[in-house]
């Protein structure tokens, strides 16, 4: 993008005699928007569609399938019904922060998209200090659901958004503190000089480097689920007990902007995952075309992280919900000793251990991630054999 | 993280003036299992107390049976119930062949012992997929509702109704079992009990799931009883009563069955977890009946001769059933006429709501809605 503005404004440019500064400014902003409008939106709104669907065949059931080809526009539907939907705001609330509240939520997940490395080339702005910036703009959130749960002023509402804060606060410490060690070890808090440090191949990825960035990456997962309100965590809004959490109060749009900002959310941890730990859009050399190299990298980003909104989604398909003190001893009492324990082990592992040593120890991972997975689809395989029972062969229901 | 339970003591700085929030839980509360309301007072997330306010679905059922006479009323008493209807049913025939002294075919006592146990199975369907949701697990909910499906299927095959199945009469049960239908339900019990097993991996020894119910709300087996709690709820803290074994009615003499009791294999005998593993098991052993009954179903006629103006001798009866939710007792004053005088039916959700308060003391809000699903209640039952 640099090269690109510096042609605008240089000598015979369409901008000559503009200031620099300025055309690149506009020129992030114009970046910024179709990235928003034409990435973030369509991808919270397919992930919301896709969830229903994936949901609906780990339950047996068949899911949103009406509105286009597999229901597939479904959340477009959506999206028109409840801007169509009258926005009601109860009277004993307060107006201003109850209105506010869910752009603060929105923007914090819309601004992290700022720092995401798609390729090489494709990103907004590589800040030097990009992993800071994405743990300091998701903060964001917590303040606005905070404020909806207080400004709804319903009861249900303020446990929720109490709940949310108390949670959101705690789980940054040990997401912070599985970020550090990848850190040290690259020297950089740039979001492409991490991705630079690694390689194509899983030997070269973080998530293998160690057993301290093993342990990390878990951790980090784990940590940024419940930062995203995510099942198991899922309680600042569970239905079960909280009616509807902190967006009790809330209806058409607004209740809207919550759900996309969460299932954007989702992305958003596929992709920081992705790029800290299994080496972001890293691919073998195989062109020199920059386009068709941008496509290639963005397609290896794209399908990395969104593996892991899949995971969340079949966790949360699988997993019941934990309890308020058992959600804070996880995160106090393990969580946070493990992270620590990772972060000084990291240092360490990096003195101590020779280069020879550390290249053995990153195979040796490798080829134990390796068969963990093996096994694990191993498990999924035979567990789905076992489940094949024979269906009773009489039936009256449609759903079964 | 620890298996324990959690010792809850809020410690307050001094001078920081704190209040108890009053929470209004319910009656539209997604989790209360019908409209019932709970007054909840609450420190932050730790309950000081939760009173049940019972009453919104009262429907004077107790009343309409005084002016709709003995056979009228048979299509109320599915309303009692309506999660396990079949036992309320049969609740009613029994109490009125009781007055007037009939005797009940044995096919029809095979049938009715045959829809109790098949209703019996769906309603801990209902009961164990519903825990599994508000724990926070939607998928064992609808996995338990699909094999729910294949039950009223049958049930729907047997009287044509797949919730309120106003089935039974005085004197046998309205409909003879349909052609092909033994095979049907023995295929079904083929395919369910597997499943039973594959419901267990799924989720009950899942770690979250044994940690949100291990240890939470129990209740002793002396507790219990003063409370007068009854079914899965008495069995759950360890007292191995079962009026289908220890007071008989029915046919149920004939079949061999074990009465599952709570073992407290996760945590303490009579917490949440207990109770929710009794109606599993529940399930196991009703299956074991429905094959024995559907093997041994007799030949004869299923309806007794009742006259069609029903007037038992004056005089009064109780029975008790074992329904879904417990032993369920119907008493029935008669003074000769064609209406009954007064009719009195005692149900195990209204006893089951008196525990509540004490039990919920001290746990945290989300414990309250493990603790009302693992009793099961059933709000139109508190109120009738």
């Amino acid at each position: 993008m640099k090269q690109l503005v510096l042609q605008l404004t240089g000598e015979g440019g369409a901008l000559a005699g503009v200031p620099y500064h300025l055309v690149a400014a506009l020129a992030m902003l114009v970046f910024g928007a179709i990235v928003v409008f034409v990435f973030v939106l369509p991808v919270a709104g397919v992930t919301s569609w896709l969830e229903r669907r994936v949901w609906a065949r780990i339950q047996s059931r068949v899911g949103p399938n009406r509105v286009g080809p597999q229901g597939f526009l479904q959340w477009l539907a959506d999206g028109i019904k409840n801007m169509l939907k009258e926005d009601i705001i109860p009277t004993a609330a307060d107006r201003v922060l109850f209105s506010i509240a869910p752009y603060l939520v929105v923007i914090g997940f819309v601004a992290t998209f700022a720092v995401i490395p798609f390729s090489s080339t494709l990103v907004i702005a590589d800040l030097n200090i990009g992993v800071l910036y994405i743990t300091a703009v998701t903060g964001l959130v917590v303040v606005g659901v905070l404020m909806a749960g207080w400004a709804s002023n319903n009861k249900w509402s303020l446990l929720g958004g109490i709940r949310s804060a108390a949670q959101i606060v705690s789980y940054e410490i040990p997401a912070g503190l599985s970020i550090f060690p990848i850190v040290l070890l690259t020297g950089t808090l740039s979001m492409q000089g991490i991705i630079q440090a690694q390689g194509w191949a899983p030997w070269h990825w973080f998530l293998f480097h160690s057993p301290f960035t093993f342990a990390a990456f878990f951790i980090f997962f784990v940590a940024a689920l419940a930062e995203g309100n995510r099942t198991p965590f899922d309680l600042p809004e569970a239905e079960s007990e909280l009616v509807a959490g902190f967006c009790t109060e809330y209806s058409g749009m607004r209740y809207l902007l919550f759900f996309l900002a969460e299932w954007g959310n989702l992305y958003v941890i596929g992709a920081v995952v992705t790029t800290l730990f299994l080496g972001g859009w890293q691919i073998p050399h195989v062109t020199d075309n920059p386009v068709l190299l941008a496509v290639l990298q963005f397609g290896v980003f794209f399908l990395k992280s969104y593996f892991w909104v899949f995971i969340a989604m079949w966790v949360r398909a699988t997993l019941p919900r934990v309890r308020v003190d058992q959600l804070m001893s996880l995160c106090w009492k393990y969580m946070v000793p493990i992270a620590l324990v990772n972060l000084v082990g990291t240092a360490i592992w990096m003195t101590v251990v020779p280069a020879r040593v550390d290249r053995l120890v990153q195979i040796a991972m490798t080829l134990a991630g390796v068969a963990v997975l093996v096994r694990f689809f191993l498990r999924v395989r035979f567990q789905l054999r076992r489940a094949k029972l024979r269906a009773v062969d009489y039936y009256y229901s449609p759903i079964i | 993280m620890s298996l324990g339970g959690y010792d809850v003591e809020v410690q307050r700085p001094g001078g920081l003036a704190t209040e108890e929030m009053t929470l209004n839980m319910g009656p539209q509360h997604p989790s209360t299992h019908g409209v019932l309301r709970f007054i909840v007072k609450a420190d932050g997330e730790v309950m000081r107390e939760a009173i049940p306010d019972v009453g919104y679905l009262h429907r004077s059922i107790e009343k309409i049976a005084e002016k709709v006479g003995y056979h009228g009323f048979m299509p109320y008493t599915d309303r009692v119930d309506y999660v396990a209807a079949m036992p309320c049913n049969q609740g009613w025939a029994m109490v009125s062949e009781k007055l007037a002294g009939i005797e009940v075919p044995r096919r029809a006592e095979y049938c009715r012992v045959i829809a109790c146990e098949l209703n019996r199975i769906a309603s801990h369907l209902l009961s164990v997929g519903s825990m599994g949701m508000d724990i926070g697990a939607y998928t064992p909910f609808t996995h338990a509702l699909r094999e729910r499906e294949y039950i009223n299927d049958l049930l729907e095959d047997l009287c044509g109704a797949r919730l309120t199945f106003n089935y039974m009469r005085i004197g046998g049960v309205a409909w003879d079992l349909p052609p092909e239908w033994v095979p049907k339900a023995v295929a079904f019990l083929d395919r369910f009990e597997p499943l039973i097993d594959e419901y267990n991996a799924l989720i009950s020894y899942n770690k979250i799931y044994v940690e949100r119910l291990a240890n939470v709300a129990v209740i002793t087996a002396e507790e219990a009883i003063d409370y007068n709690l009854v079914g899965p709820n008495l069995r759950g803290s360890g007292v191995k009563f079962d009026v289908r074994k220890d007071l008989p009615y029915s046919v149920y003499p004939e079949f061999e069955f074990d009465v599952p009791i709570g073992s407290g294999e996760v945590g303490t005998v009579g917490d949440c977890f207990d109770r929710y593993m009794v109606r599993i098991n529940e399930m196991k052993e009703s299956c074991r009946i429905l094959r024995q009954a559907l093997a041994g179903v007799p030949e004869g006629s299923v309806l007794a001769k009742v006259p069609r103006k029903f007037k038992p001798p004056a005089g009064d009866a109780y029975v008790r059933v074992e329904s879904a939710r417990g032993d369920m007792g119907w008493y029935c004053v008669s003074d000769g006429s064609e209406y009954p005088h007064r009719v009195k039916i005692r149900t195990g959700s209204f006893t089951a709501t008196s525990i509540i308060d004490k039990v919920s003391r001290g746990l945290m809000l989300a414990d309250l809605i493990a603790v009302v699903a693992s009793f099961d209640l059933v709000a139109p039952e508190i109120d009738r």
